[in-house]
């Protein structure tokens, strides 16, 4: 498991799964989203550290599991992931370009090509 | 198959409503993820990726036509109209939702079907020969030593909390087409002497990050003493083996660690205050294998007039027919390799129109009954030799007639970064690409037989190490970086490949597999296949090519 | 702590040694490494916690003045203690046996079968999970396949019955 509490590089974003649906999740102005490009983004420790409480306490109500922050780059003003596994994961299978968020939410997916 | 009596029905029933109960309490918060982790690894779900997967049993490889329906309903239903065959023989649904999975059980129950040990630290879902029971070279059918493994395995009390994993493989032919000496237990059927037949016993194999031969345990283990025998042998391990590192946790760590004598000695320790049950196991095996149903082969003769004309007359079946066909036991029958590698394809991946189509053949042309092979491939175990023709024009219609099995396009890939959370690199798209390149159906020919094998991580789900060609996929510097290794052999003659140099990027994988294959077409001598070539020259001479390519590419 | 048998939670009679007053009491649990200088002492009962590494050669020596031996459950995961628990009643001991560590009520039956009396459960994991959830987990699977194991039967055993009467039959 992933411990939330490890200290990832800003801008970061919290990412988790939803703990009934498995489906990828992110949290947001107003709670866990299913949109990457609506992930709040911490610019600075503090808000970074109000990500780890809401990934503890995602975790703690039984609402997701394997919450922990990522380290992003904002391109467009949409939040992409640096590290190429955290980037598939927010977009599905590289091999089935028809399912998962990337055909879901094409701007974040074209964001997330560039 | 095995036909479930009224005790393995009730068994998987109950097992339904056991998982059910524990995803309640896990919901409700009276299990923590921590304490919930394990119960559902033990059925087989797993947090992937994208989502939760499924991981479907389907003991040593045999699947029956109605199985195979079901299987199609729940990937319509519950997922996303696909399946994906693993090297385990085992199938995958990719994006199953937890609240969903003890209805999936249900479905699954209803077809005499469970994902009990499909995962987990326990003793997993045991495979075997995929032409058990058909092979002419086989002492006796395996599959009821599977199933008694099976059975006494599930949800053992002593066994479920391993230090890791645990995978058990029977055969009963001195060809090893299950890759048996990559298990932590690889029994093998065989006379002894007396023309008794028994159990030749090996431990300690396994790929992974420390791969490992197994080695030899017990020459000769009679009949009758296989669960005491298993029993002593899990304990040690229990007991001993380590569980400070996940990464040296498998019985080959402890068996390398102490050695195979060691090891033995105190086997056969364990062994000596064992209960015994002898005769009563035998007469459980006798029944067990009266729960097979009885195949009433037809008397044909040997060679099939039909068969033979249409070989000759059809080129393009007599190019299928080349690759595809297994020598069966029974005079006119033949078991027949159906490849789920179409060029460019996802390895081992099966849709639910697929599957139904498959299910439907499978009954017209195999007796309801078809494997899946550690390869991702399927068989169809009792086809008519009259009836190939029939058979291979129907499969035309559905893709599934790509006539490459053994081929160099025949690749083992696991699922890697596309799906797998543990994975370090996308395994998918490099056997795509390679296929892609090899995709002209001359020049396979004129490879011959080779086997690419491939692995998004260490843990070696794709076989890489006993791979003729082995890719690993791993990170370099925040980048996809694969590893190729060169002479693995899952035969048995089990080899495990050598690393032919620093890691490729992913665009030049294919580049590099066509210099490896280069020498060979060059250095081969007559007749000889590429791991032959392999063999009598050495990784060495493979080296030189696979490195100076490397360096032309980098410069 | 809690302690719980196959018919619930109950209170423990034995209690640590070097807790206030506790050699007077009638039955105490002292760690491995006092149990060679500790004497059976008459109508007082004895019990030893160990790790799940002990063997059962280093403590057969001790078992006629033994009552209760505990063995530590250190994770749920850790599944040692099963196989030991298992070889020391195959080595004869008699005595009550305890699991001692966070098991979770899925391995409660799995307990009872290797041999287990009892399980001392962390407060945390007794607080998270009722007396209910224990109870229940014991029913769930009422016909096990494995013979051998301290449970009423097993679906092998059934089978061996069914054709030893059939046989007669
Ligand atoms: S080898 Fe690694 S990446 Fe591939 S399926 Fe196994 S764990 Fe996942």
């Amino acid at each position: 498991m992933a411990t939330p509490l490890k200290r990832t590089p800003l801008p970061a974003i919290l990412i988790a799964n939803d703990l009934r649906i498995g489906d990828v999740v992110f949290w947001s102005q107003s709670g866990w989203t299913r949109d990457p490009a609506a992930a709040l983004v911490a610019h600075d420790q503090p808000a970074a550290d109000a990500l780890d409480a809401a990934a503890t306490a995602g975790m703690a109500r039984q609402e997701v599991v394997d919450a922990y922050l990522i380290d992003v780059d904002v391109r467009e003003g949409v939040p992409v992931p640096r590290h190429f596994r955290e980037r598939f994961k927010t977009l599905g299978p590289s091999v089935h370009p028809e399912l998962g968020k990337q055909a879901q939410f094409a701007a974040y997916a074209r964001a997330a090509a560039e | 198959m095995y036909r479930y009596d009224e005790f393995d029905e009730r068994f998987v029933r109950e097992r339904v409503a056991q998982f059910r109960d524990q995803v309640n309490r896990r919901l409700s918060g009276a299990l923590t993820e921590e304490e919930f982790r394990p119960l559902r690894l033990q059925n087989g779900l797993y947090l992937q990726l994208h989502a939760y997967m499924l991981r479907i049993a389907i003991p040593y490889g045999v699947l029956s036509s109605q199985q195979l329906c079901q299987l199609a309903v729940i990937a319509d239903k519950y997922d996303r109209g696909y399946g994906h065959f693993t090297t385990r023989t085992n199938l995958q649904f990719n994006w199953p939702k937890l609240k969903d999975a003890p209805d999936i059980l249900d479905l699954l129950a209803d077809v005499q079907m469970h994902c009990i040990q499909t995962s987990g630290n326990d003793i997993r879902n045991v495979t075997a020969d995929q032409f058990a029971g058909v092979a002419g070279d086989e002492i006796e059918d395996p599959r009821p030593v599977a199933e008694l493994i099976r059975q006494w395995s599930s949800l053992h009390p002593e066994f479920s909390f391993l230090p890791r994993k645990f995978k058990i493989a029977v055969i009963a032919s001195q060809a090893d087409r299950a890759v048996m000496k990559s298990h932590d237990v690889g029994i093998r059927i065989v006379r002894n002497k007396a023309g008794e037949s028994g159990y030749e016993i090996f431990a300690g194999g396994g790929l992974g990050r420390t791969p490992m031969v197994g080695k030899r345990v017990r020459e000769f283990l009679p009949k009758g003493q296989l669960l005491a025998y298993l029993e002593a042998l899990l304990r040690v391990y229990n007991l001993e083996g380590r569980r400070d590192n996940k990464f040296k946790a498998r019985i080959k760590i402890l068996v390398h660690e102490i050695g195979i004598d060691a090891f033995r000695d105190r086997v056969e320790a364990e062994f000596a205050r064992a209960d015994a049950f002898s005769d009563d196991e035998n007469a459980e095996l006798a029944r067990i294998s009266a729960q097979f149903e009885v195949r009433n082969y037809e008397k044909l003769s040997a060679r099939s007039e039909t068969f033979e004309a249409a070989r000759k007359s059809d080129p393009a079946f007599a190019e299928w027919v080349a690759h595809s066909l297994f020598a069966h036991k029974v005079d006119g029958y033949a078991a027949v390799t159906i490849s789920l590698k179409p060029v460019g394809g996802v390895p081992g991946d099966m849709t639910s129109d697929q599957m139904r189509f498959f299910a439907d053949l499978t009954d017209r042309f195999s007796l309801g009954e078809l494997r899946v092979t550690h390869a991702q491939n399927l068989v169809l175990p009792n086809v008519k030799q009259d009836d190939l023709h029939a058979l291979w024009r129907e499969l035309g219609k559905a893709g599934l007639a790509t006539p490459n099995v053994g081929l160099v396009t025949d690749i083992i890939s696991c699922p890697g970064l596309d799906y797998c959370a543990l994975a370090t690199a996308r395994s998918i798209p490099i056997a795509q690409a390679i296929s892609n390149r090899f995709a002209d159906k001359a020049r396979q020919d004129e490879i011959g037989p080779l086997q690419i094998k491939i692995s998004g991580c260490i843990n070696a789900c794709g076989h890489h190490h006993v791979g003729h060609i082995g890719i690993l996929g791993l990170e370099k510097r925040g980048q996809e970086s694969y590893q190729i290794t060169l002479g693995g052999d899952p035969t048995e003659n089990m080899a495990i490949g050598e690393l032919l140099g620093p890691g490729l990027a992913a665009g030049d994988v294919p580049a590099a597999i066509e210099r490896i294959v280069g020498v060979y077409l060059d250095k081969r001598a007559d007749g000889e296949t590429f791991i032959e070539t392999v063999k009598r020259l050495g990784v060495s001479e493979f080296k030189a090519a696979f490195l100076a390519g490397a360096q032309n590419e980098a410069a | 702590m809690k302690l719980l048998d196959r018919n619930g939670f109950r209170t423990d009679d034995f209690s640590r040694a070097g807790a206030d007053g506790a050699a007077r009491l009638d039955a105490v649990i002292v760690p491995f490494a006092d149990l060679p200088s500790t004497a059976a002492r008459a109508g007082k009962r004895l019990g030893v916690d160990i790790p799940n590494t002990v063997t059962v050669e280093q403590l057969a020596p001790h078992f006629e003045k033994l009552a209760l031996i505990g063995i530590a459950f250190p994770a749920s995961t850790d599944g040692r203690g099963f196989s030991l628990g298992r070889r020391l009643r195959r080595a004869g001991f008699k005595g009550l046996l305890r699991a001692s560590g966070p098991l979770i009520p899925d391995q409660f039956p799995y307990a009872l079968a290797c041999g287990f009396d009892e399980i001392e459960l962390p407060d945390a994991s007794a607080a998270r999970q009722p007396e209910s959830q224990w109870l229940q987990a014991l029913g769930a699977i009422t016909l096990p396949y494995q013979r051998g194991y301290a449970r009423p039967s097993s679906i092998f055993e059934q089978r061996r019955q069914a054709r030893k009467e059939a046989a007669h039959g």
